[in-house]
C-alpha cells in the first residue's frame, strides 16, 4: 500500500483516545501524522511542567487544557484532521456517547482504577469495538519485555508489569515506545481490508 | 476439568469453579482486575456467582497505573 493510499483509507476514521497524558498525546500525534481523519480526545487534566518529560506538550501550554493544546499542537502537524477535544473526567455514563462512532477506542488513562472503568465499560457497550490498551511503562530499559498481545478484541500493548512510582517514573523514552505501539496497532485494525 | 487460563492449559479439581474461587486458587490478588471468559467480560459484582466449567476459555489481566 502507497502513503497515498494509506491516507485515502484512513481521512474517513475516527478514532477515539481516552487521556492525553504519555500514551495519549504521543500515540493521537503519530496517528494525525499519517492522517487520520477524525481524533475525539478526551481528558479532564491541565498541562503541568512534570508532564513534559514525557507528553507531546509544550513549555508556554503549561495551565491549558490538555485536550485543547493538544488539538493546536495536532493543527501545527496536520490541518486536515479533525480533532474534537473533550475536557472532561471520563465516566460509564459518558463514555459510551462520546466514543459511539469510533472506529477503534485507545485506552490511555493513568490510574489503574481509571483503565479498569473504561475497559469495563468498552467491552460492555461496545464488546465488537477494538480498544487498544496500554499497560505497563515506567521506567526506562528493557525493550525485550515491551510487546503486543490480542484478547478478543482488546489489544494490550506494554511491558504488563512496570508500574509508576517514586523511584519508577514514566519518562519519553519507554512511554514514547507504548503510545506508538499503540498507534501501530490502531493502524493495523484500520488498514486491515 | 480442564481450561485455559491467559492462553495455558490448566487442571482444576471438579466440574466448575466459580471466578472468586479461581482467584483464590492461583493467588491473584491485583484489587483492578478484567476477567473474560470465553470473550464475555464478567461484571465486578458477578465473580462470587459465575461459574467456570470445563473447556473454557478464562482470561484474566492485571491493570496496573501508568498512562
Amino acid at each position: 500500500m502507497t502513503f497515498e493510499e494509506i491516507k485515502k483509507i484512513l481521512q474517513h476514521k475516527i478514532v477515539g483516545i481516552a487521556g492525553a497524558g504519555g500514551l495519549g498525546s504521543n500515540c493521537a500525534v503519530a496517528l494525525a501524522r499519517v492522517g487520520t481523519g477524525t481524533l475525539i480526545i478526551a481528558d479532564f487534566d491541565v498541562v503541568s511542567e512534570n508532564n513534559l518529560n514525557r507528553q507531546y506538550f509544550f513549555y508556554d501550554q503549561i495551565g491549558k487544557s490538555k485536550a485543547d493544546a493538544l488539538k493546536e499542537n495536532i493543527q501545527m502537524i496536520n490541518p486536515s484532521v479533525t480533532v474534537i477535544p473533550h475536557n472532561i473526567c471520563l465516566t460509564k455514563e459518558n463514555i459510551p456517547v462520546l466514543f459511539r462512532d469510533c472506529d477503534v477506542i485507545v485506552e490511555a488513562l493513568d490510574r489503574a482504577d481509571q483503565k479498569e472503568m473504561l475497559i469495563e465499560t468498552v467491552l460492555t457497550e461496545f464488546p465488537e469495538k477494538p480498544l487498544v490498551i496500554g499497560l505497563g511503562m515506567a521506567g526506562w530499559g528493557k525493550n525485550d519485555t515491551i510487546h503486543c498481545r490480542k484478547v478478543d478484541n482488546m489489544f494490550i500493548c506494554g511491558d504488563e508489569v512496570s508500574e509508576i512510582a517514586s523511584d519508577l517514573p514514566p519518562i519519553a523514552p519507554k512511554v514514547g515506545i507504548v503510545a506508538n505501539m499503540q498507534a501501530n496497532v490502531v493502524l493495523e485494525i484500520l488498514l486491515k481490508i | 476439568m480442564k481450561i485455559n487460563l491467559n492462553n495455558n492449559p490448566e487442571t482444576i479439581e471438579g466440574n466448575s469453579i466459580t471466578v472468586n474461587h479461581l482467584l483464590q486458587l492461583k493467588n491473584f490478588t491485583f484489587k483492578m482486575l478484567i476477567i473474560k471468559i470465553n470473550g464475555t467480560l464478567v461484571q465486578k459484582g458477578a465473580y462470587e456467582t459465575t461459574a467456570i466449567h470445563d473447556g473454557d476459555e478464562v482470561s484474566v489481566l492485571h491493570l496496573i497505573s501508568g498512562g
